[in-house]
């Protein structure tokens, strides 16, 4: 089933407040050979909070995450994330475009700490190929 | 003219896909399991784009020497990773340079000779 396209523009709730940890951020360095003894984590690492907002997304729109192949990521900084931060996710679907059957969703979170500030914004792109 | 960065192969296991679905959340079966991923048209399991680009932002920032420094980081995934059960190589190469006042990475990434991510680029704290 096609993406209704009324959902341009349309910004979903804030994730639920993610608590970063030195546990946590080692955990994600460690899956990718890295080593990890404190300080910022890897700039990819946002992606823990952008996927909740993505996860959040499909369920609200029914979407099955097997359904869904990830197209462009970018993450762009103000500041590195940190262990103590608590962050939250907000997506706002961007764009939306349909090509032979699969839905092309471009999607933009804006992840801020606890005290509302900007740390970095996610920006997806997401495909979604519908039933054969 | 940039200056050219030494290229790195990492290797890629299913187990590290297992760890890095916990790590990051993103427990999409197309990383797990053969079955689920062909349904979807995929060769079979591929790696997380994800974990790729965690490969490339942690072969960054293992150049600058810590973490913290990158402002901008981002990619097209343009071609999936399969990762056999007996594992697969990726592998990283960049080119570092200054545009205008922008301290430029521009990378390369490849699996079993073909580009996975494109337009692949990170940029540092100045």
């Amino acid at each position: 089933m096609p993406i209704d396209k009324s959902l341009v523009g349309r910004s979903f709730p804030p994730t639920r407040p993610y608590a970063v940890s030195e546990e946590n951020v080692r955990a994600f360095v460690t899956a990718t050979g890295g080593e990890y003894d404190g300080g910022p984590a890897p700039a990819t690492y946002p992606i823990v909070v952008a996927f909740d907002a993505m996860n959040d997304f499909l369920e609200a729109e029914q979407v099955d995450l097997f359904r869904i192949v990830h197209g462009e990521q970018g993450f762009s900084y103000l500041r590195a994330v940190e262990p103590g931060d608590v962050l939250t996710a907000t997506l706002t679907v961007a764009s939306l475009r349909q090509i032979g059957g699969a839905d092309i969703i471009g999607t933009t979170s804006v992840i801020t700490d606890e005290g509302g500030a900007e740390v970095c914004t996610g920006t997806a792109t997401i495909v979604h190929r519908g039933e054969a | 003219m940039g200056t050219d960065l030494e290229p790195r192969t990492f290797r890629v296991t299913r187990d590290d896909l297992v760890a890095y679905a916990a790590a990051s959340g993103d427990h999409n079966p197309i990383h797990q399991d053969d079955e689920v991923a062909r349904s979807v048209g995929l060769p079979g399991v591929i790696a997380h784009g994800m974990f790729t680009m965690a490969l490339a932002a942690r072969y960054v920032e293992e150049w600058v020497g810590r973490r913290g420094q990158v402002l901008t980081i981002g990619a097209k995934f343009t071609k999936p990773v399969p990762v056999p059960p007996e594992g697969a190589e990726v592998e990283v190469s960049g080119v570092y340079e200054h545009q205008g006042d922008d301290k430029v990475v521009s990378l390369t990434v490849t699996c079993n000779g073909e580009q996975v991510l494109g337009r692949l680029k990170a940029t540092l704290r100045a």
